[in-house]
């Protein structure tokens, strides 16, 4: 018993090291000669082309299979059970907020986390139940791209999945760390595999609504959605990676507001109004 | 009992003086901090008691928007900074056209949405920044039952009449106004200003374009 668990645990390990490895080898691969950040999203999205066609199929994918399935959970699962199973996710990622958090040298998130998965997969039935907070232990939400992030891998180029939706290669490279190291593959791996592919399904079923949740979030406010949802993720990560410069707006102090003399019909801006 | 008196008297005095000068300051300038908060209290306590704005009747959402919301966001700005160099190309009328039409666009997207706001809180930080300051970010946090809190950061500048303008929200990170700066940028690159302003002109309509 014991010797399976070492034997269980090493696997992990080898199985993490080495995809850890090809994620950052990849992810440098295609950054390279893209590190530094303009802050104008088109540069860094050298694979326009591309993804432009990749949204195209994503957008009837997320209308017309995406969104009947979430409306189906919703209708099927009352909130608690919904509650319960990104509980149970969400104990995962913090297990890898907590490993990112520590690389980075991030102790007080890092110790959150992994005190969060201790409490919640000890006294929460294996994570079903966030007890954590409720006591007021706030997620780190680290991941593995934020952690090649604080590593210097840039952000380009960016990416559009059909289904999966905006990600970056670094991003994506670091997703697929936290699929291929899944826990619940490296606990049940060929032993249970209706147990194994019912929690992927389920947790498949669980991103899409936090996806389809993410895509209402951002509504119908851009002119091109896809240049709006590009710009609104590329600034989400560099703010979580810590990078505050990214698309910032310098302001033109000087600028003659109109707002010093009543308004009336003849304009103020003659400064601005250089033909 | 002489000097008490005098005391009593002076400090008395000064109360007085510091109470009006703060009245009279908060008259001429309300602090950029204050102000949000006021202002999105006095917005949230109409959307939880009027039952018009919660049944979403447009005409009385776009009444309290227009009394309560717009007079402290300086579209102008707000379309300046998005179209960057952009802005100095296009005519005056072109200028005057695009703020109009942007915050149509704003005010479309968002008065559908004001009720959702019923059940949340806003917690806006005290200011730090220097007196005399002129371009400042207040920083709150949005607290919503059952989700982990979001921060909203409002910039805002000082305008020439002396009252404190929003010109950019900032949530999660994520700027209005660098956003709409890519978006307006690509509809700019496709068919010039004149094209930006028929797109958002068509989106205004309900038209797809």
């Amino acid at each position: 018993m014991k010797r399976a668990i070492f034997e269980r645990t090493s696997v992990f390990r080898k199985r993490f090291a080495s995809a850890a490895l090809f994620a950052m080898l990849f992810a440098t691969l295609f950054s390279l000669g893209g590190c530094a950040t303009t802050g104008t999203a088109s540069g860094d999205d050298p694979l326009e082309p591309l993804n432009r066609a990749m949204y195209e199929i994503h957008q009837p994918l997320e209308n017309y299979v995406a969104r009947p399935i979430v409306d189906v959970y919703v209708t099927l699962v009352p909130e608690i059970g919904r509650d319960i199973v990104s509980n149970f996710f969400g104990n995962i990622e913090d297990l890898f907020s907590g490993i990112s958090g520590l690389l980075q040298g991030k102790f007080d998130k890092a110790g959150h986390d992994f005190g969060r998965v201790i409490i919640n997969t000890g006294f929460g039935l294996g994570g079903l139940i966030d007890f954590a907070s409720d006591a007021g232990i706030p997620r780190g939400g680290e991941d593995l791209g934020l952690l090649l992030a604080h590593w210097g891998v840039g952000p380009r180029p960016y990416l559009f999945i059909p289904l999966l939706g905006p990600t970056t290669v670094r991003d994506g490279a670091g997703m697929a760390v936290h699929v291929y190291a899944s826990p619940v593959d490296l606990a049940l791996g060929s032993k249970n595999v209706a147990l194994r592919n019912t929690l992927w399904g389920v947790g498949t079923v669980n991103l899409m609504a936090t996806g389809v949740h993410a895509s209402d979030l951002l509504g119908d406010i851009g002119l091109d959605r896809y240049t709006f949802i590009r710009g609104a993720y590329l600034q989400r990560r560099a703010y979580l990676s810590g990078d505050t410069k990214f698309g910032r707006i310098e302001l033109d102090e000087d600028y003659d507001d109109g707002y010093s003399t009543p308004p009336s019909e003849t304009s103020q801006d003659t400064k601005d109004a250089t033909p | 009992m002489n000097k008490r008196f005098f005391l009593a008297a002076a400090m008395s005095l000064m109360a007085v003086l510091m109470t009006s000068s703060l009245a009279v300051s908060a008259q001429t300038v309300e602090a950029p901090d204050a102000q949000i908060k006021r202002v999105a209290e006095e917005v949230l306590a109409i959307v939880r008691s009027d039952a018009k704005v919660q049944a979403g009747d447009p005409a009385r959402v776009r009444e309290v928007l227009d009394e309560k919301l717009l007079p402290h966001f300086d579209f102008r700005r707000m379309v300046m900074l998005a179209m960057g160099r952009n802005w100095r190309q296009a005519t005056p009328e072109q200028q005057k056209e695009l703020v109009e039409q942007f915050q149509t666009l704003l005010v479309r997207t968002y008065s559908g949405a004001l009720a959702q706001f019923r059940d949340d809180t806003i917690n806006v930080r005290p200011l730090r920044a220097a007196p005399d300051a002129k371009d400042v970010t207040v920083y709150s946090e949005v607290i919503r039952s059952g989700a982990a809190p979001v921060s909203v950061n409002y910039s805002l500048v000082l305008s020439s009449d002396g009252k404190w303008r929003c010109y950019d929200v900032i949530v999660g990170g994520v700027s209005l106004v660098t956003n709409y700066r890519d978006d307006f940028n690509q509809q700019i690159r496709i068919g010039g200003v004149e094209g930006l302003l028929k797109t958002l002109t068509a989106k205004n309509k309900g038209a797809t374009p």
